[in-house]
């Protein structure tokens, strides 16, 4: 579809101000569910995900893997948590997402450590504004690193995409809407893996170099922002 | 005291010459943390101690249990852990006979139980039959995270003491992270902030003095 809309401004900036390279601000939280193993709660822009982690005996007990956990991821947007109203429940989309999450949190979870559990993570986006699906990664990430499963790394999530023809870094919900192209990708930082690539759109070979490397440039510093909220309920805790 | 290294999934670890043992996988003969938590270095081995994480049953351990059903031979008892435990009427100071469980131990009861076998798929067994294990008839039961449970007791079991004494309650702390007390409900509702408290602050130097000193304000205030 072409649009007349301008997403890149003649001083080289985006529609939201921000340069080519740069993140939205990130907020995270942890132990915002009381009840659950552990939690976690992302303000990405103004993305808004609460994410919760329960680990349990896996059930029903023909679902139990003998040797292994089992991991369920499950997305799921509120109502009015996008611009026109969602209709509630499952449908083919927080399917997709939930699945792609499940697989990425399973490729760092040590699952043989607790055989025969499940391990249920629950993500609940109150708010949406475009890369949903890795806001949601990183901060189950957390929540899973919180509930104390013990996991071989914190899953990392960046987008980038290509709007009007430059390529641009964590795509906001206009460029996501009216843009060419959207990579969103998870990498765990330690192994530089990745756990989550996906493409939507057209981007030639150069461009999509160009897409990564920006979002390798990148990870660290939402990796840091990770680590800070693992640390922040126990820094809070020390500083009477 | 020295300062602990704190650690996060996927940070090296440097074993040097001590020998890795829990919460770390190896990679290219190199080591790396599996939890959010400290490195706790002994004599011989070097471990990851976790912030947080579940309660995984091991034999011998004494925990409180919370019976969740009832079968023809077997209750099934919830011990604050992903994994359910069994309690087979064989293993009972009772002469219980088979269909006939309900009349000893209810669904909702607390026991104070051993288990005396887990095995490496998690499965576990608790048994009733050694000294001070029993049905928690009365008292209140609280929980606080597994990896408190060390501290809570305290070293040789000094924090416990003295928040039995100086609330005049009776406590038994499960290694799983269930906590039974009685005693008068105003001294059960003191123990309990003492033992949150302990919870909450379990990482910072001089916690059992400022305990004490606590706790005898407490006694003051009555």
């Amino acid at each position: 579809m072409e649009s007349n809309i301008k997403l890149i401004t003649d001083d080289g900036l985006r529609l939201d101000g921000r340069a080519l390279n740069e993140m939205r601000p990130i907020k995270i939280q942890t132990g915002v569910v009381e009840k659950a193993d552990g939690s976690a709660y992302i303000e990405w822009g103004a993305n808004k995900i609460i994410a919760a982690v329960y680990v349990r005996e896996a059930y029903p007990k023909h679902a139990q893997n003998i040797d292994r956990a089992i991991v369920k991821a499950r997305y799921n947007m509120s109502g009015y948590s996008v611009e026109e109203r969602k209709r509630p429940g499952p449908d083919r989309r927080t399917m997709e997402i939930s699945k792609v999450i499940t697989e990425a949190l399973e490729s760092t979870i040590v699952l043989e450590k607790l055989p025969r559990a499940e391990v249920d993570v629950f993500i609940q986006v109150l708010e949406a504004d475009a890369g949903t699906r890795i806001a949601s990664l990183t901060t189950a990430s957390v929540a899973v690193a919180d509930a104390g499963v013990p996991m071989r790394d914190l899953v990392v999530g960046c987008t980038a995409g290509k709007a009007d023809g430059k390529m641009v870094l964590d795509l906001s919900k206009d460029e996501d809407n009216f843009g060419e192209a959207d990579i969103p990708m998870a990498i765990l930082p330690r192994t530089k893996k990745i756990v989550l690539l996906q493409l939507d759109g057209k981007v030639s070979q150069e461009e999509f170099d160009e897409a990564t490397s920006m979002m390798m440039n990148a990870i660290p510093r939402i990796s840091e922002i990770q680590r800070n909220a693992l640390m922040s309920k126990y820094n809070v805790e020390e500083g009477e | 005291m020295e300062t602990k290294q704190i650690v996060y999934p996927g940070d090296k670890v440097d074993v040097d010459d001590l020998k890795p043992r829990n919460g770390m996988y190896e990679n290219n003969s190199e080591y790396f943390s599996e939890y959010f938590g400290v490195v706790q270095k002994s004599e011989k081995f070097i471990d990851i101690a976790p912030f947080n994480s579940p309660y995984l049953p091991r034999a011998n351990d004494k925990i409180i249990g919370k019976i969740m059903d009832i079968g023809a031979t077997m209750w099934t008892v919830d011990i604050n852990s992903p994994y359910y435990s069994l309690l087979h009427m064989n293993d009972t100071p009772w002469h219980v006979s088979s269909g006939d469980l309900g009349r000893y131990l209810n669904i909702g009861d607390y026991i104070y139980a051993k288990i005396s076998v887990s095995n490496e798929i998690k499965e576990s067994w608790l048994t009733l039959r050694d000294n001070g294990l029993k049905k928690l008839e009365i008292g209140r039961i609280i929980s606080v995270k597994p990896p408190k449970v060390p501290r809570v007791i305290g070293k040789g079991g000094n924090m416990i003491n003295l928040i039995k004494n100086e609330t005049d309650t009776r406590v038994i702390v499960g290694q799983n992270g269930f906590i039974w007390i009685d005693g008068d409900v105003d001294n059960v509702s003191n123990a309990i902030t003492a033992i949150k408290i302990v919870e909450k602050e379990a990482h910072i130097i001089g916690l059992t003095d400022r305990m004490s000193e606590y706790l005898k304000k407490l006694k003051g205030e009555n």
